[in-house]
């Protein structure tokens, strides 16, 4: 398949289950709430050392709001329920609750839960108030700037880790431009977070390594100054390889964030350096989601 | 389908007992049926169609009309469903409710929403003592749901509260919220005197300085309280168009106590506008 002259290999990404919540963070003025969000998010970008990859999914006006206020949602998604709920816990506590003016609440409702509120009150002392309004219940911390407001807990789900594609362009400049196209495009799809910086991952990696205790190592069949040295997959215009990693609440969110990022990523063309279109898999033996390229845009 | 209408035939003397009439009870039963239930009235057992002309109909909203204010105890117990009371109701209205809906059109005496553990009660005019309270003898009263009151609530709303919402658009009597243990009463109009005695834990919300307060408040100065914006959107939810003081970012005195029982209560009172 042919994209405006960039190849569309046939292929497919593979996926793993995560669990994934969704948070709102709410502030007096929109900027505070993007401060949280992303001093929350910051070094999220891989479970392998992160502990979770979390994302800023989208702004949110005052009128989607809890509490009336700009807010900004956040997904964030781990390998499991226990790992997630401590992540939760330590990002929240020291990143939300410690700036200025935020509210911190569930942006899901689900079956089951992790503590939110639930884990932080204690720092109030004895101090904390709880308010049960309807089915939610509230915690009111006293700090500094007045009260903290936080959700006592927040929805678990099923999420979708591991979505992603490959540029393949005949310059860093190119494969860069196009991954900052898709990139934008992709942020408009609800459900979706690309969690590494800006959105791209620069360093794809491979399973395993030739040092003992290294689970993951550099991608080297897609680094361009390996051409020649090792078993290549790339051609001879292609000199820069970058990938866009997604983790989605649904299959369907991870599927249209794909194409609309992959057709992004195309409209630059032959002419804009962009070669073909990839996606990493491991044989479709280990993930139970595969994200077929030719049938995405199909 | 429409609502299953009972008509009271003519003003009752005495109280009657009217926690049988429940939707969830009534549901499925046909129109013999229904006539036939017995109700109480002092020591005396009346079928309900000697006191009542039935207009069959969906049970799921229960319509009772004409002179209405001697029922009491009406939704005692209720899990289910809607009653609406086209006129005043009787004493421990709504008593003990578990769910449903509860509208009265007009007033309503003592002990209405005692015990209730959820659901809503809306009260369009005023309503007697112990709104929200607990009976008798008990130790707790509200621990859930929410009750709504158009106008004036009398002595010791919320009393022994509990959990969940009350809100008062008119005025209320003395010891609002005495010996609440925690949740929400909220009193726009002026209360009388001594609001919060007693008071463990919980929040009483009061639309104006009350007739007077217990010594045993600590005055915390004046704040912004953002958890007011998520009680606003809360009674909005329950239907309720007011405008909510301290909803709006503007500033309320907080006073705690009382501190002859652990001082962890909080009464907030909105500032006259200047």
């Amino acid at each position: 398949v042919n994209l405006n002259g960039v190849l569309i290999e046939d292929t497919f990404a593979e996926a793993f289950p995560m669990r994934a919540t969704r948070l709102v963070v709410t502030a007096d003025k929109a900027a505070w709430a993007r401060t949280a969000a992303l001093s929350m998010t910051g070094f999220a970008t891989s479970v392998i050392a992160c502990g979770c990859e979390a994302g800023i999914e989208r702004e949110l006006s005052p009128d989607e709001t809890p509490d009336g206020r700009p807010g900004i949602s956040v997904l964030l998604f781990g390998m499991s329920s226990k790992d997630l709920a401590k992540q939760v816990q330590n990002r929240v506590g020291q990143c939300v609750l410690t700036c200025a003016s935020t509210a911190c609440f569930s942006g899901i409702e689900a079956e089951e839960s992790l503590p939110l509120g639930k884990a932080l009150r204690y720092f109030a002392d004895g101090f904390q108030i709880a308010k049960k309004l309807g089915s939610k219940r509230y915690w009111r911390l006293p700090v500094m700037d007045g009260e903290f407001v936080v959700e006592d807990t927040t929805g678990l789900v099923k999420g979708i880790g591991g979505g992603n594609f490959l540029i393949l362009a005949t310059s860093r400049p190119a494969a860069l431009a196009a991954a900052e196209a898709a990139v934008v495009v992709m942020r408009e799809v609800p459900g979706v977070i690309m969690p590494f910086p800006g959105g791209i991952v620069r360093s794809g990696s491979k399973v395993g390594s030739k040092y003992k205790g290294l689970i993951a190592s550099t991608n080297d069949a897609y680094c361009p100054t390996l051409k020649g040295q090792t078993e290549t997959r790339l051609g001879e215009p292609v000199e820069a390889v970058l990938e866009i990693v997604i983790d989605g609440l649904w299959e369907d969110a991870i599927s249209r964030a794909t194409a609309a990022g992959v057709r992004a990523a195309c409209a630059l063309g032959h002419e804009g350096g962009v070669v073909a279109i990839s996606a990493g898999n491991y044989g479709g033996k280990l993930g139970p989601h595969h994200f077929h390229l030719h049938k995405l845009l199909a | 389908m429409s609502a299953l209408v009972l008509t009271l035939r003519e003003a009752p003397r005495r109280t009657i007992d009217a926690s049988p009439l429940l939707p969830e009870r009534l549901m499925g039963l046909g129109k013999r049926q229904i006539a036939g239930l017995p109700l109480h009235t002092g020591n005396c057992r009346i079928a309900l169609g000697d006191l009542f002309t039935i207009a069959p109909g969906e049970a799921e909203t229960l319509v009772l009309h004409g002179a209405t204010g001697r029922l009491d105890r009406v939704g005692q117990g209720m899990t289910r469903g809607a009653i609406r009371i086209e006129g005043d109701a009787g004493a421990y209205l709504g008593h003990a409710m578990r769910g449903g809906q509860i509208f009265v059109e007009g007033s309503t005496d003592l002990l209405a929403g005692c015990a209730m553990t959820g659901g809503v009660l809306r009260i369009e005019g005023d309503t007697g003592d112990f709104l929200g309270g607990a009976l008798p003898g008990e130790r707790t009263g509200m621990t859930g749901g929410a009750v709504l009151v158009g106008g004036r609530a009398g002595d010791r709303a919320g009393d022994a509260m509990r959990r969940g919402l009350i809100l008062v658009q008119g005025r209320a009597g003395d010891f609002a919220a005495s010996r609440m243990v925690a949740g929400t009463l909220v009193i726009l109009g002026r209360c009388g005197a001594d609001p919060g005695f007693g008071m463990k834990r919980g929040s009483l919300l009061l639309g104006e300085e009350p007739e007077h307060r217990l010594a045993t408040f600590n005055d915390n100065g004046r704040h912004e309280l953002p958890w007011l914006r998520l009680l606003a959107s809360h009674c909005a939810g329950l239907g309720w168009s007011g405008r909510l003081p301290g909803a709006d970012g503007a500033r309320l005195r907080r006073l705690s106590g009382d501190l002859a029982n652990g001082g962890k209560g909080e009464i907030l009172i909105a500032e006259a506008p200047a």
